[in-house]
């Protein structure tokens, strides 16, 4: 770093990263139309990944609640607004109620599998939540057929709530100023940007509040938090329940995005990829998830893709049968596994980590 | 009106009996000392008292108001601050978060309130970080306010521990063994401490404590526990000649090796 830097104070060097990243994203469009990179549709889908890892990092940063199954809120909100504007259900709400409405709907989910399982902890937890991921998208996929009979009575009959694996398509799209999305990327990246822009805001305040404090002594001692004062259970139902909302607001996003939602979009992979991305970054700091996010995303969705590409070309110049064939986006586990040992190896902190947990891990430097 | 009363507390662990009908009240303004040997049960009361534990029988009413079976943070909220035997700070907050946490019982913003910040939730923030500097400077860290409370020496761990207790604003004040692990200087000095903690803020105090020279010194009252069980209780002068606690607390022949101690003090 240069001096100058240095001499800044932190407010102002704040200012200046943050100032930096939103400028970065607002010309970013522009970047992509004039190289022709057509990254826009991409790097709009890793934006509502990375803001599934800033909901996921308040449950695993800062309440340190192990949640393996995060992506059934996601489930939840994408279903939310796929079920209230799919012709066929004859709801037909418009997009922005529908979108709104998801947010309440995947925080009470989160409420009704915090409220039993809050009270186990650690591995317990993250086998429940784990369960609760599987769960949510074979539900999704069978929830079509329902047949409800009290006694005599038949309540419902063969109704059609999820579509089953066939999944719900259309589902709606939002209109702006007379302006309807289609499948130009260019609107999405800009909802998705203003959806981000909320995220961050309600996080970084919920951070520095009384409750970002509670939530930060429930994970470190939830005993003494307990004698200080600190509901932990009510303190985790919170975490679970804001968490689950930002999921729920990313999952209305990316269902208008796609415009076709099935079961299958929201499997364990899914938690783990969010997972990775809140390690990988930091946990517990807003902009090492960003980073986290942008980097994973960006690998997967862009340099895998490309890379494929390279390897096909050199396979066809080297006239080898084996390297024509290959499909490295096959691949991505392996390269996201590997790339999670080097940085716990090399840098068991993330990327840019919360200055809290890097003093953590190299206190023993530090002194010696 | 006595502000604790614990009136015929029992605790089973199995068929361990912890404590057994034990008969206990503290005045308010006062400064009592508990001691015993080892496993005699002296932890188990408190943490019954806090609600760690909930009593096989037996009433705790505090101030008029019953909270046997409370959860611990009712029962913080009701009034009563503790430390721990071992330390059991935040070690990843820093000084004055942890001293935050302590207060975050008596501020009132709800979630919502802390996205959208109206006035009323900055102000309150506000005072709140003030009152937790001036508790840091009272207990003399609030240089340290920015550190992470891990990297304290264990002394001013201990006091942090007092800190954050204070900012629960309660009536009685538990503290368990205090200055374990202190030097003879540190114990002096947090014996004064305590003295003056109770003057300031008007405490009740109640305290676990090995040293000698400090519950001798500053008890208004002594109880001594003994395998559970209440042997003897009074004030510090006649706790020193009970045949009963010599024998049982110090073994024969100690009861010179405590008369020294505390004419030293």
């Amino acid at each position: 770093m240069p001096p100058s830097w240095r001499a800044l104070s932190p407010r102002r060097r704040q200012f200046f990263v943050w100032g930096l990243g939103v400028t970065a994203f607002l010309l970013f469009p522009v970047v992509d139309e004039l190289l022709n990179l057509q990254w826009l549709n991409a790097v709009t889908d890793a934006a509502v990944f990375v803001i599934l890892a800033l909901g996921l990092n308040i449950v695993v940063g800062y309440a340190g609640l192990l949640d393996l199954g995060y992506a059934a809120f996601f489930a939840i909100g994408a279903y939310t607004t796929g079920i209230l504007t799919w012709p066929p259900h004859g709801i037909e709400l418009n997009f922005w109620w529908a979108m709104w409405l998801s947010v309440p709907v995947a925080a009470l989910f989160g409420v009704i599998i915090g409220a039993p399982t809050l009270r186990v902890r650690g591995d317990y937890l993250a086998i429940i939540t784990l369960a609760f991921g599987e769960i949510v998208p074979i539900a999704c996929r069978n929830l079509w057929h329902i047949d409800l009979r009290l006694g005599p009575w038949t309540l419902v009959e063969n109704f059609n709530l999820t579509n089953g694996p066939q999944g719900i398509n259309p589902v709606g799209r939002p209109q702006f100023l007379g302006y309807e999305f289609g499948f130009d990327p260019l609107p999405w990246y800009f909802l998705v940007l203003a959806v981000g822009a909320l995220v961050i805001f309600t996080k970084s305040r919920l951070a520095q509040s009384r409750l970002g404090r509670a939530w930060m002594a429930v994970r470190e001692d939830e005993v003494a938090a307990d004698c200080m004062g600190v509901d932990p259970i009510k303190t985790k139902l919170l975490a679970f329940a804001l968490g689950a909302s930002f999921s729920g607001l990313a999952g209305a996003v990316y269902a208008a995005k796609l415009q076709a939602i099935f079961p299958e979009l929201f499997r364990f992979q899914v938690s783990i990829m969010l997972l990775c991305i809140v390690i990988l970054g930091g946990m517990g700091n807003l902009k090492g998830v960003i980073l986290g996010g942008m980097c994973i995303m960006f690998f997967d969705r862009v340099i895998l893709a490309q890379s494929t590409q390279l390897v096909r070309g050199l396979g066809a110049l080297l006239g080898s049968e084996m390297l024509m064939r290959a499909d490295l986006s096959l691949w991505r586990w392996f390269f996201f596994g590997v790339t999670l040992i080097v940085v716990m190896v090399l840098r068991p902190e993330g990327l840019l980590p919360s200055a809290q947990r890097a003093a953590e891990l190299h206190a023993g430097e530090e002194e010696g | 009106m006595a502000l604790l009363e614990a009136r015929h507390i029992v605790k089973r662990f199995g068929g361990l009996t912890a404590l057994n009908a034990l008969d206990f009240s503290l005045e308010r303004g006062q400064i009592a000392g508990l001691i015993g040997p080892n496993g005699a049960g002296k932890t188990t009361f408190f943490n019954m008292v806090t609600g760690l534990y909930r009593p096989t029988s037996g009433r705790l009413i505090l101030d008029g108001r019953n909270i046997t079976g409370l959860r611990p943070n009712r029962v913080t909220r009701l009034g009563i601050g503790r430390t721990f035997q071992t330390i059991r700070l935040f070690d990843n907050m820093s000084v004055l978060d942890n001293v935050l946490v302590g207060m975050n019982c008596r501020l009132r913003a709800s979630w919502f309130g802390a996205i959208v910040r109206p006035p009323w939730v900055v102000q309150e923030e506000h005072r709140a970080r003030q009152r937790a500097q001036e508790l840091l400077e009272y207990v003399g860290l609030l240089e340290r306010a920015a550190e992470l409370a891990k990297h304290l020496p264990y002394g001013e761990q201990r006091l942090l521990e007092i800190a954050r207790a204070l900012a629960t604003e309660p009536k009685l004040l538990l503290l368990d063994e205090p200055s374990a692990g202190m030097n003879p200087r540190e114990t002096e000095e947090l014996t004064a401490f305590i003295a003056r903690l109770r003057q300031e803020f008007g405490l009740t105090i109640l305290l676990i404590e090995h040293h000698m020279e400090v519950v001798m010194g500053i008890s208004d009252r002594v109880t001594v526990l003994d395998y559970g069980a209440k042997i003897a209780e009074g004030t510090p002068q006649e706790i020193q000649r009970h045949p009963q606690v010599i024998e049982a607390y110090l073994g024969k022949g100690g009861a010179a090796d405590l008369a020294s101690a505390t004419d030293d003090s």
